[in-house]
């Protein structure tokens, strides 16, 4: 909310600065977001009044002023408005003087007429974005005083961010309210007398839904001069609020709501027909707004309703049917308490958000709305005349609030702060706050919260009242002395910390993307459209909840391609969404992508781009972590992003736990990469659950080497040969090492030429030649015969 | 006799002489056979020896012996001299240019996201903090209802939360993961969860991801002095440095009293950091946890603030880029 300092300091004026005011205002819970000057370079301006307007002898436009400013000299002014009259008051800036869009005034001739000064619109003046003519200011101001002292300018905008449980602060009178209970300064009176009435005319009022609409208060205005203009103070003062002036009915409304914190409406008097009735809106019903929209009303909206059906939307906007216009004489008044839950969330369901929905949605002082119907009818007969009905205060009290007494015990209050707070104190802080004390005990208090004070309901709403005028920074920092009993440290699953340090060790950059991705592009790269499709998404490109992390990774990658890095290397821990809506399921994944070369270009190493093995060698880093080889199957499928022939399903125990291998060209070419990309994927929780190593004694005895070259077909796996190989004799083969791969010259086409070690080893004796002998001849049998396979010497 | 003896001393000097200019291992070499080889001077000079009478052979073996003794030693001296002058010349030629770079693969990095977060983690652990998560998709009860925040509650509004059809949403904070850990576990606890957190906000101050740490302790005798230690030990650690914190009023649904924490910052700048608070007992009371029997306090901090300040980084939506030149700057 926006507020100047001088409307509050009328309310209020304790003896701090701008700067002090606006931190005791943040240290109490009312955030100061911003302090803005408003009304700078007025000096040397001058009320003043034009006393003859004579027609510009050469310019049809343009008049001739005399202008008197307070020294009983008339001075020559030359003006183009169209709006100036004798009589008239306006702002005068002489010779000199240098106006605050920095213009220095001089002496001029214009058309030939010696002009002395210049009499200045609102915008010159730096006090609004639109005028129809000089300033016109009341006929009581008096002339030759600084025009920024009537004014009362500079002044500062506060600009408070409110809590939403702090409704009652919404206003100059909450404020004040506040800043005299924090710094002892004298609060004016909030009372207002009560506006007699002049003519007998009561608008019928029916309350229909107490709970909603406990209290509507209203009053018939009538016969109001269209023609008033809203008083330049008070146009002053919605601006620094932020609220452009209209017409005095409105301005009225708005500035009382300012002032006392409860919205007001009018009507205009001559189009509402029969009973003005708060209901709920009943099914198929619709009501054109103010703002000229016509909505569909839903049942759970409380609507303000003559006999026609709904004229506006209760405490939210009025509707455009009953709406005062500038030429309107007879209004009716509205000033109603509406329950804050009969109000939230309905504003923003119409897509709205209006000063009264605000303030109603955090609630109001449940007894402010006859105080509230007698300001704005003093200000309104004030300014726009007219004859005021009879108040029509219809309550239910049923449906008001209550107003519960709050037991706060100082045990509670010890506890929950960890400090005491001396019992003179605390009756002092509720005191400040207009908080009664209705008894103390041994035990504690007994309090209650004055009617604006609707957000205090419990004990703990209290011990926050008294910690906060308190001052939280007199509570001492206590380190807790409690049971801390150790927590748990599983090796039973490989850490995030620990995946990122491997892959960070080989030269992988970790991105963290959104979880959200674009529908199609997450189609493509998962093959299933993601039922997970958001309601109200920030873009068609974060649509629905990802099915993988690599479409999103792509797109990282295509990006800094584009920005010339031309290898990258890039992982991500992160979630992926599955299921349905009514039961959805999150995954962790560990993700790896690789465009370009493996190492940084350096001098003693070639350039190599990354293939399949060398990503397969760093995911196989990161699952050793898990388990060993034999845990993890690494078999050929066709899998819907990547490549066919280079792409692999991960199993372990038989159970798909991952993919990896290149990605599929025409997906590459979808995000614009036109290189080969390489991407491993696998579920963290799945592929990383990890045992505890369990150690075997290390043979003492020396191991054998026998090296074997075969010739086998292409189809052939490694996988295959190194298993059936070590089946042959799992006692004495420690391993089965592939060192070499051959196809081409000298093998026929379709098969290849592999070269293998095998590692033999006894634990209970040195193995002979002999022994060696026998395995060798056992597996190049086996292979022969398995796998057809040729010996080559 | 003695013109022997001259001769051998002649032949003795010359032998050393020539040792002594020999320049690599090859010409020491050649002189040694020149000298002791089978057709060698002294070699040469034994064979001699029966030509002399008997009675002087005795002597004059002793003295070539000697002779050779001399040869001996000053050649294998000569030897190790040349033979590392032989090793210095090959060092000489391996010298490589220290200064070029190592061979091999360089170093990645983690994202400054997740390296703040594994830092909040450590400091928190080493408290005795237990580290809990739980679902992004959420539902409304868990992110809203259970934490105080019932249906048109005004706080909602603030929350700019993505839904999905039929009611589910994405979490707008990790508090749900509070309300989680306490049904299942039970009080007294004491716990962070940190992780994602998604708002329907883009601008240059805020994306529609980002992270927080939530803390939960409840125990018997949890006060709010006891938070706002936790708060600034945590902060003086997390920055290494003193820290000065400013606890000022907020409002929470979940918590009572609320908090705001703000940081003096450089020139006297204050930098709201994290929100906190006594657990409100309502929330306690969803949780099935009696608010007379204990207390305790919740803190909430977003992990790109506090990353943007340790690391200098002045635009929030950089973490999300994903710039490679970025991110190649917090190994």
């Amino acid at each position: 909310m926006k507020l100047a300092e001088s409307w509050l300091r009328e309310w209020t004026d304790p003896a701090l600065s701008t700067e002090d005011l606006a931190h005791q205002l943040t240290m109490a819970g009312h955030e100061v977001d911003a302090v803005e000057t408003t009304g700078e370079g007025l000096d040397g301006i001058l009320v003043a009044e034009v006393i003859e307007v004579v027609p510009h002898p050469n310019a049809d436009r343009l008049r001739v002023c005399k202008v008197e400013a307070g020294t009983g000299e008339q001075i020559d002014v030359v003006c183009g408005a169209p709006n100036v009259y004798a009589g008239m008051k306006s702002a005068l800036a002489t010779p000199g003087v240098c106006l605050p869009n920095g213009l220095k005034l001089r002496k001029t001739k214009i058309r030939g007429v010696e002009s002395n000064g210049m009499l200045c619109s609102a915008i010159e003046l730096g006090l609004g974005d639109e005028s129809d003519g000089i300033l016109e200011l009341p006929a009581n101001a008096p002339v030759g005083t600084a025009f920024g002292e009537y004014l009362q300018l500079p002044d500062s905008i506060i600009d408070v961010d409110l809590t939403p449980n702090r409704g009652d602060c919404f206003s100059v009178l909450g404020l004040a309210r506040e800043v005299s209970a924090l710094t002892g300064s004298a609060l004016k009176s909030a009372r207002v007398d009560e506006v007699a009435a002049t003519i007998e005319d009561r608008y019928p009022i029916a309350l229909t839904d107490s709970d909603a609409c406990p209290r509507f208060v209203g009053r018939v205005i009538q016969g109001i001069d269209p023609a008033a203009k809203t008083p330049i103070w008070m146009v002053e003062r919605l601006r620094r609020a932020g609220v452009r002036a209209i017409y005095p009915v409105v301005d009225i409304t708005n500035y009382v709501m300012l002032e006392l914190g409860q919205p007001l409406h009018a009507y205009d008097r001559s189009k509402l027909q029969g009973t003005i009735h708060p209901r709920f809106a009943r099914q198929g019903e619709k009501v054109t707004l103010l703002d000229e929209r016509e909505v569909q009303l839903s049942t759970d909206t409380l609507v303000i309703a003559d006999d026609t059906g709904p004229v506006g939307l209760a405490g939210i906007m009025g509707g455009l049917s009953t709406a005062v216009e500038a030429k309107t004489c007879d209004i009716f008044l509205e000033s109603a308490y509406f329950a804050g839950h009969a109000i939230a969330g309905r504003a923003r369901s119409y897509g709205l958000h209006t000063d009264a929905s605000q303030r109603f949605e955090r609630g109001v002082d449940p007894s402010g709305q006859a105080r509230a119907i007698e300001r704005a009818t003093e200000l309104l007969l004030q300014i726009s005349g007219g004859n005021a009905g009879p108040t029509c205060d219809v309550t239910e009290a049923s449906g008001l609030p209550g107003q519960p007494e709050i037991v706060l015990r100082r045990q509670r209050l010890e506890k929950i702060l960890g400090t005491q707070v001396p019992d003179a104190e605390v009756a002092s802080i509720f005191a400040k706050l207009e908080i009664g004390l209705r008894e103390t005990t041994d035990e504690g208090w007994t309090a209650l919260p004055p009617a604006h004070r609707f957000d205090l309901a419990i004990e703990e709403d209290l011990v926050e009242e008294v910690a906060r005028i308190h001052g939280y920074d007199r509570i001492p920092e206590i380190t807790a002395i409690a049971e801390t009993p150790l927590q748990p440290v599983t090796e039973k699953a490989v850490h995030d910390a620990e995946v990122a340090a491997i892959l960070v060790a080989r030269g992988y950059q970790e991105v963290i993307t959104y979880s959200f991705i674009e529908e199609d592009l997450n189609e493509k790269f998962c093959g299933v459209r993601s039922p997970l499709l958001l309601s109200n998404p920030i873009s068609s490109e974060m649509s629905v909840m990802r099915s993988s992390l690599l479409p999103g990774m792509a797109r990282i990658a295509a990006a800094n391609l584009a920005r010339q890095q031309d290898r990258v290397r890039i992982f991500e821990i992160g979630k992926s969404f599955h299921g349905t809506l009514d039961s959805p399921s999150e995954i962790v994944r560990v993700a790896g992508l690789v465009v370009g070369t493996v190492m940084t270009e350096q001098w003693g190493l070639p350039a190599v781009n990354a293939d399949f093995f060398d990503i397969k060698s760093d995911l196989v880093a990161v699952l050793a972590k898990a388990g060993s080889a034999a845990d993890f199957e690494f078999k050929a499928a066709d899998l819907e992003a990547l490549q066919p022939g280079q792409s692999a399903s991960i199993l372990r125990n038989g159970i798909k736990v991952g993919q990896i291998g290149r990605l599929h060209p025409r997906l590459a070419k979808l995000v614009d990469i036109t290189r080969p990309v390489m991407v491993f994927e696998i579920d963290a929780k799945q592929a990383l659950r990890a045992y505890i190593p369990s150690a075997v004694s290390i043979s003492k005895y020396p191991s054998v080497r026998r090296d074997l070259a075969l010739i086998v077909d292409d189809a052939v796996s490694a996988a295959d040969l190194t298993q059936a190989i070590a089946a042959v004799a799992p006692a004495l083969i420690r391993e089965v090492r592939i060192f070499d791969i051959y196809r081409g010259k000298g093998i026929e086409a379709g098969r290849k030429s592999v070269a293998l070690g095998l590692i033999l080893q006894e634990t209970s004796r040195t193995l002979t030649d002999k022994d060696a002998d026998a395995v060798v001849g056992a597996t190049v049998a086996m292979l022969e015969q398995q796998f057809a396979a040729e010996l080559r010497d | 006799m003695v013109r022997q003896m001259q001769e051998l001393s002649d032949l003795i000097r010359q032998a050393l002489a020539d040792i002594q200019s020999a320049n690599d291992v090859a010409g020491l070499d050649a002189v040694r056979v020149a000298y002791m080889g089978k057709k060698g001077e002294l070699t040469q000079r034994l064979k001699k020896l029966g030509e002399l009478p008997p009675e002087e052979r005795p002597a004059a073996g002793q003295q070539i012996n000697d002779a050779k003794q001399q040869i001996s030693e000053q050649l294998a001296a000569r030897k190790d001299v040349l033979e590392a002058a032989d090793i210095e010349r090959q060092l000489v030629t391996e010298a490589v240019d220290v200064t070029l770079a190592g061979r091999g693969q360089t170093l990645g990095a983690r994202h400054p996201v997740s390296r703040a977060m594994s830092r909040i983690e450590r400091i928190f652990q080493n408290a005795g903090f237990g580290i809990r998560s739980g679902p992004e998709i959420e539902d409304d009860f868990h992110n809203f209802t259970a934490l105080n925040i019932p249906e048109n509650h005004p706080a909602r509004a603030s929350h700019d939360t993505f839904y999905f059809p039929g009611g589910k949403l994405l979490r707008t904070h990790t508090s749900p993961v509070q309300i989680r850990s306490m049904v299942s576990e039970g009080v007294p606890i004491r716990i962070i969860a940190p992780g994602r957190v998604y708002r329907c906000d883009s601008d240059q101050t805020h994306t529609p991801m980002f992270h927080q740490v939530e803390g939960l302790v409840i125990d018997r005798d949890i006060s709010f002095a006891n938070l706002k230690a936790v708060l600034h030990q945590f902060i003086e650690q997390y920055f290494e440095r003193k820290a000065e914190l400013r606890f000022r009023p907020s409002y929470f649904p979940f918590t009572e009293p609320s908090a705001e924490v703000d940081l003096l910052w450089e020139q006297g700048k204050w930098l709201e950091i994290l929100g906190c608070g006594m657990v409100h007992p309502n929330v306690l009371r969803n949780a099935g946890v009696d608010p007379e029997e204990f207390t305790g306090y919740a803190f909430g901090m977003g992990v790109e603030r506090l990353a943007m300040l340790r690391y200098g980084v002045n635009d929030l939506r950089t973490f999300f880029d994903n710039d490679l030149r970025f991110l190649r700057q917090f190994v």
